[in-house]
């Protein structure tokens, strides 16, 4: 056998590693573990596994702070996903994935994908995917480009989670000008697998065979884990080659194959190939199981004539997954591949070298030892600047509303709080005939019932990355809480929950220390209220021209509830009930720092964001479950963005009538009262609240009486009546009107 | 013996399963799955196509599913009087393999649409529907990116004058409305029997809200009328 290739090693220059996104220090730490220069496959190997994008490099150090254990989780961080306990023998499998690059470069495509790659994380561990959500942030709407990134991206959500047939449920959308150069697209996906049929990425058995199914491999997304790893320039755009294309009906094909394929004995290890392709599946199969590789990569079923290792290794063309069979059982599984028409070749071997040995037509290209790469990646300790938290603002120092009803109808009309009816009607959120009519979108979780069960999973995704900016750590708390309320509000118990870290270059201090403070945040938060992280991404470099994102520490929540009659909605049920704030103290009452009455009325950003306390967020979320699926309320929404009135304007248009507020004293400052964004507070409504109001007392937790259900307009003393009407209209109106608008 | 019933599955139906449930729920029984490349399948008293995306759309919407080696035998038996219930993808088919007139085009403002929205039954007399008051609108989602009913003015006429129009658009007072129509469709059609009324092909998806956990059940009566009319 030659091995001449391997001699190939004259052709890297000092530009070709620095093309390939390597430093010079981890070239040199590549040929301490080579024990030579590597050729170019080689390098281009090193510099997809060390990129930031699969190596974490960055921020593994931090990322290691994190909860990640409970006696919930069955998985936590390091497979494909998190797989947490739902009872009843079934599993929630889970994970949060950004495609932000892309997505910036080919909306359509790079949202498409980013839901392919993500929904292929979760079957490749033998879950069915059963929901969708996601996270996305946009640049200021009077940004050219915004319209265009918004419809794309939505468009490509939705095309590829329509087709494949999962439902897309939640979500959130903002604008700030800090995405005017990077957008964000973080994908969610939610599955459901048997507790004892999990499948894991660990290769084992010598002799037995590697396999290839899926699509055949393109020349798509060369070297895109190492775009998602630097910093757009004026240049970035040139890189739409890059971008990869979906092809969500050979997707839906995979999970009934791979989901028939699970349902026998024939699986020893599976893991799909998603970053990095054929290198970074291949490598992590082997690293964790301790084995190593043969590939006679010529096998690798083609797109195109005459691709080359190289291409073949660091293509990240769609809709592909690597398994490891038993052996015998090679027969069994192409018979099921090829009833679905999609490609099945068997294209290695496993071994007991720990070498990564790959053939082109019997010669040896490349070789490799696996641990080094897979393990060994470089980790940073990055310096990051200390920060001092900013002053509260006392809401004496801001103006009062002059008019109520004007200012509400302003901000329920703004970008940030208007409805995002024109983005989920774009995405089948029914699909599968699970979604719970409590839990469609527009609420606070979505909730989707357990296949053939009672059960019913709650998810949500959310993040205030003002609040990030202003302070990191209380940010990142407020993210965790924030979940842990949108699902208590549904009646769910919050059991685990998964990250995704969005921020700008960390080699900038100031930078890095956002990254610190919001992991210090969401891990003593998660600590706090018993929520793990089970499974996360991060994505760094979302700079252009030196200018970064806000930090955007998203938090994809995951609960259960037991019996989905119990879940309520955020809407009014009926007329005449009463209406009762639940949570919060005379501290958190009037928090205007931060929120967006100061932003989108004042044009102020000001201020420390609200605190957590998460000890109170704990207990009234629980008090809260327990009164929700004791059946003593009827309807629940928890306050965030844009304070109390927004939240009892929101349950007013969901359920279609309005309310009367009966306040016990006028409020000093009624901008405080109605937009303040104090933390641990819900709005519900109870037939009969006697009850509630006892369990509250008991329980140390405050309720108060605010009014009752009916009407048509909301009445809050003695302002004129607010009429659901002009609400619903400025609520409603804002994004399609925008979005039919041209630039 | 209940109703014995079929969902044909293409590669890339998705609401196969839901439409499956809903029949269990009716007739007491699992409809029998049938893989489109099936050239025979057993006997059944009700065939249905469900929704989807059959071999992923990318040509025109069921264009594809027409070759399938299961389809010949489908419009045999339909064409020999076996009721047939397209939803949606189904639907597409159903007029692809001219089973039911017209097309389903691209939606008027291009854009996916999934919500609930209101129709008028406007054939009670029928296998399908005769559960359903023609006075009463019921509510039950779409969800599609195709479903923007055309044909021409003679077969609307036709349709219309021979009661084979089985669903229209209509406000939530149950009146036919330009704000009503999710997709642009001629005369707010939203589905269409064929002349002898034993295919039904219809865009929305009565198979989704037939749970009232679901947030309604509208869609129940299309499923247990036929029950009762087959059995």
């Amino acid at each position: 056998m030659s091995q001449a290739a391997l001699a190939h090693t004259d052709e890297i220059t000092p530009e070709v590693v620095a093309e390939h996104g390597l430093s010079e220090e981890e070239y040199a730490l590549a040929k301490q573990i080579m024990g030579r220069a590597p050729n170019l496959l080689e390098l281009g190997i090193f510099s997809v596994m060390w990129s930031e994008h699969c190596s974490y490099k960055s921020s593994k150090k931090w990322l290691k702070t994190l909860p990640t254990d409970g006696p919930q989780v069955i998985q936590g961080p390091g497979e494909n996903a998190g797989v947490v306990d739902i009872g009843e023998g079934l599993a929630a499998v889970f994970k949060i994935e950004s495609h932000n690059h892309p997505s910036f470069i080919e909306p359509y495509q790079g949202a498409a994908t980013g839901v392919g790659g993500i929904l292929r994380d979760v079957f490749t561990m033998g879950a069915r995917p059963v929901m969708n959500l996601n996270a996305l942030r946009f640049g200021a709407p009077e940004h050219p480009k915004t319209r265009h990134l918004l419809a794309g991206v939505v468009a490509g959500i939705g095309g590829y989670g329509n087709c494949v047939g999962v439902p897309t449920v939640g979500g959130e959308v903002n604008f700030d000008p800090a995405y005017n150069g990077n957008i964000l697209v973080n994908a969610m996906t939610v599955g459901v697998a048997p507790a004892n049929r999990i499948f894991y990425s660990r290769a084992a058995g010598a002799g037995n065979p590697v396999v290839y199914v899926g699509s055949k491999t393109g020349r798509d997304g060369i070297h895109g884990a190492t775009m998602a790893s630097a910093e757009f320039d004026e240049a970035s755009e040139e890189k739409r080659p890059t971008v990869q294309v979906g092809d969500p009906f050979t997707e839906k094909l995979l999970i009934e194959a791979c989901l028939e394929l699970m349902a026998t004995d024939a699986i020893v290890a599976i893991q799909d190939m998603g970053a990095a392709g054929l290198t970074s599946s291949s490598f992590e199969m082997a690293s964790k199981g301790g084995m190593g590789v043969e590939l006679d990569l010529d096998r690798v079923p083609m797109r195109e004539e005459g691709m080359t290792p190289y291409e073949l290794m660091l293509s990240e063309s769609q809709e592909r997954m690597l398994m490891v069979l038993q052996p015998g059982r090679e027969e069994l599984a192409r018979s099921i591949f090829e009833k679905w028409d999609l490609d099945f070749a068997i294209i290695g071997r496993l071994t007991e070298s720990g070498r990564m040995v790959l053939r082109w037509h019997g010669e040896v290209v490349g070789d490799l030892p696996i641990d080094p790469l897979a393990e060994a990646s470089p980790e940073y300790d990055r310096p990051h600047s200390q920060r001092e938290a900013p002053a509260p603002l006392a809401a004496s120092d801001v103006p009062d509303v002059e008019d109520l009803g004007a200012t509400l109808v302003k901000l329920l009309g703004s970008p940030d709080l208007c409805s995002r009816r024109w983005v989920w009607e774009q995405y089948d959120h029914m699909v599968m005939a699970d979604t719970l009519g409590s839990g469609r979108p527009g609420g606070d979780a979505a909730l989707v019932r357990v296949h053939g069960t009672g059960r019913g999973i709650a998810a949500s995704t959310d993040c205030t990355p003002r609040y990030c900016l202003a302070d990191p750590v209380e940010g990142g708390k407020q993210a965790v809480a924030e979940g842990y309320r949108n699902l208590s509000a549904s009646g769910a118990t919050p059991l685990a929950v998964t990250n995704n870290l969005n921020f700008g270059n960390p080699e900038k201090p100031e930078i890095m220390a956002q990254l610190v403070g919001a992991v210090q945040g969401m891990g003593e938060a998660c600590r706090a209220l018993e929520t793990p992280v089970v499974s996360g991404n991060v994505s760094l470099y979302n700079e252009t021209d030196g200018r970064a994102i806000n930090p955007t520490p998203v938090i994809g929540s995951v609960g259960l509830i037991e019996d989905v009659a119990k879940a309520v909605g955020i809407a009014f049920a009926a007329e005449g009930e009463t209406l009762l704030l639940i949570g919060g103290d005379e501290a958190t009452e009037g928090h205007l720092g931060q929120s967006l009455y100061l932003r989108d009325i004042l044009g102020r950003a000001e201020g420390a964001p609200p605190a957590v306390d998460l000890a109170a967020e704990k207990r009234t979320g629980g008090f809260v479950r327990d009164q929700i699926t004791g059946g003593c309320i009827t309807a629940c929404h928890d306050i965030s963005d844009g304070g109390l009135i927004v939240a009892l304007a929101e349950m007013a248009l969901a359920g279609r009538m309005g309310c009367t507020l009966d306040l016990p004293a006028s409020p000093s400052h009624w901008a405080a009262w109605a937009f303040g964004e104090g933390q641990g507070r819900y709005l519900a409504t109870c037939a009969t609240p006697d009850g509630v109001i006892a369990a509250a007392s008991e329980a140390g937790i405050r309720c108060m009486l605010l009014g009752r259900t009916g009407g048509d307009s909301l009445k809050v003393a003695d302002w004129a009546p607010i009429s659901l009407s002009g609400l619903r209209a400025a609520h409603e109106g804002w994004m399609p009107r925008y979005m039919a608008a041209t630039a | 013996m209940g109703l014995r019933s079929a969902v044909i599955v293409f590669p890339g139906s998705n609401c196969d399963r839901d439409v499956a449930v809903a029949l269990e729920q009716s007739t007491g029984q699992a409809p029998a799955m049938v893989w489109h490349k099936e050239s025979d399948f057993p006997e059944v008293d009700l065939m249905v196509l469900p929704g989807g995306f059959s071999y992923g759309d990318y040509l025109r919407c069921g264009a594809m599913a027409v070759h399938s080696p299961v389809t010949r035998e489908v419009k045999r038996r339909a064409e020999a009087g076996v009721p047939t219930l397209g939803i949606c993808n189904g639907f597409q088919v159903l007029t692809e393999m001219g089973l039911l007139p017209g097309a389903l085009l691209r939606n008027a403002d291009l854009d996916f649409v999934c919500r609930d929205v209101h129709l008028r039954v406007e054939n009670t007399q029928t296998l399908f529907t005769h559960r359903y008051a023609s006075d009463q609108p019921i509510r039950i989602p779409v969800a599609h990116h195709d479903g923007n009913y055309y044909a021409d003015e003679t077969t609307l006429d036709a349709l219309a004058d021979n009661g084979q129009i089985a669903f229209r658009y209509v406000d939530e007072e149950g009146e036919v409305t330009s704000g009503a129509n999710p997709n642009g469709s001629l005369k707010n059609i939203a589905g269409v029997f064929n002349a002898s009324k034993t295919v039904l092909g219809l865009m929305p998806h009565p198979e989704r809200l037939s749970d009232p956990q679901l947030g309604g059940n509208d869609g129940r009566p299309l499923f247990d009328g036929l029950v009762e009319a087959l059995q």
